[in-house]
Order: structure tokens, then C-alpha cells, then sequence
């Protein structure tokens, strides 16, 4: 999920830029630690960086009648857990900032917040979940996915709300007011996500094993 | 055998994923022109510039693309780019997983797997 340049006060920029750093520069350090280790997983690597690449590029029509944007970072953070999103993730963002006039650099730490680093942690979480429950690998990506995307948009809607408080209704009230505006739209688009996903982890479960760190569940 | 199994798997899902879509556009499809299916990060600003209007974004994108169309074409050159390396990589991972599966078993060199199949036998 985007914030467009300069609409977060600078102090709340700033402190999202704050609690973002620590994460991007510790999913670079993963990122260069995997390919040192496991030089074969490159492709893999690449691959789930790509596909965040292409899914937050395209603009999807939803049943609300707006659009939006799916988010693919569910799919990596499976593959190649949480951290290494993180910094994929604030490339991505940076891309679409720079070149596309689409997020910003001032709201860089809070959409990287959202998009790389909550987004994939709910998601793998909800695949850990469904490991433990021994739910079949299908059902579990479309839900890591579905719900990783969800939770990104949750999330920028409760960095909006604080920033802008409703006059009536608070933040709690403003909140609900951008979950109106995001949520209901994203949740077709979720689903999508999540059937894209489940289509791509099958492709790539037969291409790409033996490497790859999920095989090891 | 398998093969089957995954058209009966795969089908589905593109079919869902086409009727959501298609239900997307055809629930809208009486929407105006220049209000349909209007992105949500900018459904956002607009509410923020309606409903506190006396915030004034403090900052400014570095470089704006000039036109709708330009843009739509930026977009259009980070999904190529994405698609590009993610088809790459995946025909890279078929390769090599083909050429491992060719060195364990070369095709067509029966005198080999026989052999092969010999060696078992000889414990």
C-alpha cells in the first residue's frame, strides 16, 4: 500500500522511518547471508523479488468499483521468511516512489512498514499456522497470501488514521473510516492474490526443488 | 497421472480468478467515465484533502510522470521488468532441474540403466 509523497506530518514519517530501518537493514543482511550460503537459491530469490515486482505494479478492478493494488510479498516471505521481504519490499517501494510519483520517500518507512515487513510476517505467520494444522500446501499460500495483503492495507490504514484523526470519531473512527475506503476493496483482490499464488507455488514447487527453504518443512 | 491431477487443480483457480474479475467489471460497468474504478491510494488522498483540508502535503514526488499514459506505460515497464526476471529465473530452475534429472538418467541410454540396475543387484 502506497501514502502518497509528503501526506504523513513529518514527525510520524519519521518515527515510521525509524521503526521500518532496523528490519530493511537486517533483510539485507539475510538477503546477502542466503546467496553467500545457498548460491543455487539466487533464482529463487529473484524470482519472489520479481513477483512482488510485477503484483504491486498492476492495478486491478475490485467489485467496490476502485482499483488497487495486490501486493505479492506473501509468496516470498513463505520461500524465504519475513526478513528478506523487508528489504525487497523497500526496493520495490523505492522503485514506484522514484519513478512512478506512486508512495513516496517521506512515506517510505511507513509503506515499507506495511507492505515489507507486516504484511509478510502475518503471512508467514498464517503459513506456520497452517504447517501446524497440516492443512494442504494450496490451502495454506492462498491464505498466507490473502491475508498478508490484508493486513498491509490494515495496517496503512491505522498509520492514516493517526496521522489524521476523524473530527468525531478519533483515530479509532478515522481508522474505520480508511478501512472503508481500503479493506472492502482489497478483499477480491486478496483472494486473487491468493489464487495466483497458489498457482505460482505450484509451479514453482516443481522447478525449483530440491533447493529452496520451504521443502524443509 | 499427475499431470492430470494439476489441469484439474489449475483450471479452477484461473476460472475464479477470471469471474471475480469479470464480476469486478461488470458490476461497475455503469460507473462515469472518469470516475470508474478510480485506485484507492488516490481515493484515500482525496479523502484526506476533503475531510482536513488544512493539511498540506509537505513534500512532492521527486519526478512525476507527465501524462496518465506515461504513467500507465511506467507501470507497465516495472510488471515487464518483474515478469521478465521471474520467467527467467523460473526457465533457469527447469533447466537445471533438467539437466539433473538427465545426468542421473540420460534419456534413451538403456545399456546404462541397465547397468545401473545390474549394480543393485551385485549386494
Amino acid at each position: 500500500m502506497h501514502i502518497a509523497e509528503g501526506f504523513l506530518p513529518p514527525v510520524q514519517a519519521a518515527c515510521w522511518a525509524a521503526v521500518a530501518a532496523p528490519f530493511v537493514v537486517h533483510g539485507a543482511v539475510a538477503v546477502v547471508r542466503e546467496v553467500r550460503e545457498h548460491p543455487e537459491s539466487r533464482l529463487l530469490l529473484g524470482a519472489a523479488g520479481a513477483f512482488t515486482f510485477v503484483l504491486s505494479a498492476i492495478k486491478l478492478p475490485s467489485l467496490t468499483g476502485s482499483s488497487s493494488h495486490p501486493t505479492g510479498t506473501g509468496l516470498g516471505a513463505v520461500l524465504f521468511r519475513p526478513p528478506v521481504m523487508a528489504f525487497l519490499g523497500t526496493v520495490v517501494l523505492l522503485f514506484q516512489a522514484l519513478l512512478l510519483a506512486h508512495g513516496g520517500i517521506t512515506t517510505l518507512g511507513a509503506n515499507a512498514f506495511s507492505m515489507a515487513i507486516v504484511g509478510p510476517w502475518v503471512g508467514y505467520g498464517v503459513w506456520q499456522l497452517s504447517r501446524k494444522m497440516n492443512v494442504p500446501f494450496s490451502v495454506g499460500i492462498f491464505f498466507a497470501m490473502a491475508i498478508a495483503n490484508l493486513s498491509t492495507y490494515c495496517v496503512t490504514s491505522v498509520q492514516l488514521g493517526i496521522a489524521f484523526p476523524d473530527a468525531t470519531g478519533g483515530v479509532i473512527g478515522s481508522v474505520v473510516k480508511f478501512l472503508g475506503v481500503f479493506a472492502v476493496t482489497q478483499i477480491p483482490l486478496a483472494i486473487i492474490e491468493g489464487l495466483v499464488g497458489v498457482l505460482i507455488f505450484n509451479v514453482l514447487r516443481k522447478v525449483a526443488r530440491p533447493e529452496g527453504p520451504v521443502w524443509e518443512y | 497421472m499427475s499431470r492430470n491431477k494439476n489441469v484439474l487443480v489449475t483450471a479452477p483457480i484461473i476460472g475464479a480468478i477470471v469471474v471475480i474479475f469479470a464480476l469486478s467489471m461488470f458490476l461497475n460497468r455503469n460507473a462515469p467515465e472518469d470516475e470508474a474504478f478510480v485506485g484507492s491510494d488516490s481515493l484515500a488522498t482525496e479523502h484526506i484533502e476533503e475531510n482536513h483540508s488544512d493539511y498540506k502535503p509537505w513534500f512532492s514526488p521527486v519526478f512525476t510522470p507527465g501524462s496518465g499514459e506515461i504513467e500507465s506505460g511506467l507501470f507497465a515497464l516495472q510488471a515487464a521488468l518483474g515478469a521478465g526476471v521471474f520467467g527467467f529465473a523460473l526457465g533457469a530452475m527447469w533447466q537445471r532441474r533438467r539437466s539433473e534429472r538427465e545426468a542421473i538418467a540420460p534419456a534413451g541410454d538403456v545399456d546404462a540403466m541397465a547397468a545401473r540396475a545390474g549394480e543393485g543387484d551385485r549386494t
